[in-house]
């Protein structure tokens, strides 16, 4: 494989382009290989344990059924005219220089199957419409390449068709399952999700014994008692967040940072044992049925909690399932309140309490800081928040600057529509993909070191789980330290200024004056 | 794929961890370590006992979180916070604290 030269630092003023189109390096990536998933992991989700015997019928019968099925699958695989305007955006061939990670060459590898099979020419005269036969060695290509792919849809928007490879890499991990060749990262979650609610594997006693260790922590920080309510019936809202933000860092300092924004507003919330996960990977696999059953815990928790209103925490891909396919996955959603967008965004809901001027931030204590904000792309490319277009780029945004002194964006053609994706998107957050992911990371790191150099920027800011497991990981290898990613909310929770915690000091500052007063008098 | 504990073999998955939780020892714990190339002290055995103590109340590895408070409770705040973690354990306190503690592998956006 090729290197990937990270460490060249020749001219210190002169960070790159992040953008750079690099050498053309064919079959770089033909080597890289996730885990295939254990027998288990695949009939779990109702898949065939292993490769089965009749893989090359039933693979080309599911390409006719998705083509049958999903309109927009098959007129992606028709209306390509190889224009190239897609060659240059994805960040896994910018990273790699491999031709195969071109989006038009990640989709090739399943139209040219599509052509073979059911177009009239690629019947007749395959090899005048690169029409080809599906062997086991292109089945292997599909598994190896559209691995490669974080389904982040950065090529889709400079497509003059519209074209959407996250549609095609989603149909043909469809394809792959539906054939006994799933991936072991993927397959082991989603069971583990539709069987204890989260991805991680959070039971509901570790569960409640970790959020009642942080009402400790957040005690001893702000002297009030900020509660992290489980599976509390009539509570008006339901929290649904990634698990990762009951496990990793910075992710719960992020969900410290949802507390304490509802009890400021004085709202009454809980989370849910059931329906522990923001988290879709039916998404990612592209299974319609996964993604569904996953999506009626979040319906069945609602009604057995008696809730008003759903908010999803700071969660990429959750939000695009959520904003765009909740309803039609698990609705009607008539028992909420329909007063509140069903569901709503944290990230709104603390704006709006911004824009009511409802909160109160010492900015100052975020000044440690030089903040720039990376767009998560399932949030910018697959949903929207606020009321208005472009919502999703500006919400995020103006929370930061009510909350920090020093934000500063990166370079336009790398942000909001055209964000670059952090690298571990889409199903490939799994170690055994580490130098994918790296050199995935490459040109959102490169997009960095240029705010850093330009600006001083210190920390980069992002709402989605995957995000900022992918760049503490990554960050190391660029020159940063790995807490220089950081949750939205946990900027939100240094700077928030709680009533409560105004009061409670006032009152240890009358009892102090009392004492003072009381010893002089002696 | 197995781990070879005096001539008894362990299997482990993938990715070293071991697939029946029960066949840990604490002589597997430092072949594994070996494998890691993490040299075991007993700031490393602070850390996989406190994890083999949760695991057995909840069936889950703790929050990293939970991890160094209790660290920093039992040794103090000079071995007990997120930095330390990574000298000791360069792949992640989480991680490969778990593989080396024979528990399983923390899964989801982590």
């Amino acid at each position: 494989m090729v290197e990937l030269d990270i460490s060249n630092k020749k001219n210190p003023k002169y960070v790159g382009d992040p953008l750079e189109i690099p050498k053309l390096a064919c079959g770089a990536m033909a080597d890289s290989q996730t885990f295939a998933a254990h027998p288990k992991h695949n009939t779990d989700l109702g898949f065939p344990p292993e490769l089965i015997d009749n893989w090359k019928e039933v693979a080309i019968a599911k390409i006719g059924e998705l083509g049958k099925k999903n309109r927009a699958f098959q007129v992606y695989l028709d209306i390509c005219v190889k224009c190239g305007a897609c060659t240059d955006k994805c960040h896994y061939f910018l990273g790699s220089g491999d031709p195969k990670n071109m989006p038009v060459a990640r989709q090739d590898l399943l139209r040219s199957v599509y052509r073979r099979y059911f177009t009239f020419a690629g019947k007749y005269f395959p090899w005048l419409v690169g029409a080809r036969d599906l062997t086991e060695e292109v089945l292997n290509e599909w598994y190896t390449y559209y691995h490669q792919c974080s389904q982040c849809r950065r090529c889709s928007v400079f497509c003059p068709y519209g074209i959407d490879t996250a549609e095609i890499s989603m149909a043909a991990r469809e394809i792959l399952d539906s054939v006994g060749k799933g991936q072991k990262y993927c397959n082991e979650i989603i069971a583990k999700a539709k069987t204890i609610g989260n991805n991680l594997g959070l039971n509901p006693k570790a569960l409640r014994a970790t959020l009642e260790d942080l009402e400790e922590d957040l005690e001893d920080e702000t002297g009030v008692k900020v509660r992290l309510p489980l599976d509390e019936k009539g509570a008006d809202i339901l929290l649904i967040t990634p698990s990762a933000d009951f496990f990793a860092e910075p992710h719960i300092d992020g969900l410290l940072g949802y507390a304490k924004v509802f009890h400021q507003a004085g709202v009454s919330w809980t989370i849910s044992s059931y329906a522990s996960e923001a988290a879709n990977f039916g998404m990612f696999i592209g299974s319609y049925e996964n993604m569904r059953e996953l999506s009626l815990r979040v319906r069945k928790a609602a009604k057995d909690l008696g809730v008003k209103r759903i908010v999803f925490g700071e969660c990429g891909h959750a939000w695009r399932v959520a904003y765009s396919f909740l309803n039609t996955l698990a609705g009607p959603f008539d028992f909420l309140d329909q007063n509140y967008p069903i569901p709503q965004h944290i990230m709104e809901f603390t704006h709006d309490l911004i824009q009511k001027g409802e909160l109160k931030f010492d900015k100052s204590k975020n000044d440690e800081f030089r903040v720039t904000f990376h767009d998560s792309c399932n949030v910018a490319r697959g949903s929207r928040m606020g009321d208005f277009p472009g919502g999703q780029f500006e919400l995020p945004r103006d929370v930061l600057k009510a909350c920090c002194n020093h934000y500063f964006d990166m370079d336009r053609d790398t942000i909001k529509e055209s964000t670059l994706c952090c690298g571990g998107g889409g199903g490939l957050l799994t170690d055994e993909l580490m130098d994918l992911r790296t050199k995935g990371a490459s040109p959102r790191m490169t997009a960095l070191q240029q705010v850093t150099e330009d600006h001083g920027v210190t920390h980069m800011a992002a709402i989605c789980a995957i995000c900022k497991t992918q760049f503490s990981k990554v960050m190391p290898k660029f020159g940063y330290e790995m807490d220089n990613i950081l949750s939205v909310h946990q900027l939100v929770s240094n700077a928030i200024i709680l009533d409560d915690q105004v009061l409670e000091e006032e009152k240890q500052k009358a009892a102090q004056a009392v004492q003072e007063a009381k010893a002089e008098a002696k | 794929m197995a781990y070879d504990v005096n001539g008894t073999s362990v299997e482990h998955d993938e990715e070293g961890y071991i697939t029946n939780l029960s066949e840990w020892t604490k002589e597997l714990a430092d072949i594994i370590a070996k494998a890691e190339e993490v040299e075991m002290t007993d700031e490393h055995w602070a850390v996989v006992n406190f994890l083999r103590d949760y695991y057995e109340e909840y069936q889950i590895a703790p929050a990293v979180r939970v991890l160094i408070k209790s660290i920093k409770k039992s040794l103090g705040p000079e071995v007990g916070n997120n930095k330390y973690m990574y000298e000791l354990f360069p792949y992640g306190p989480a991680k490969q604290a778990c593989k080396i503690a024979g528990l399983p592998k923390p899964t989801g956006c982590v």
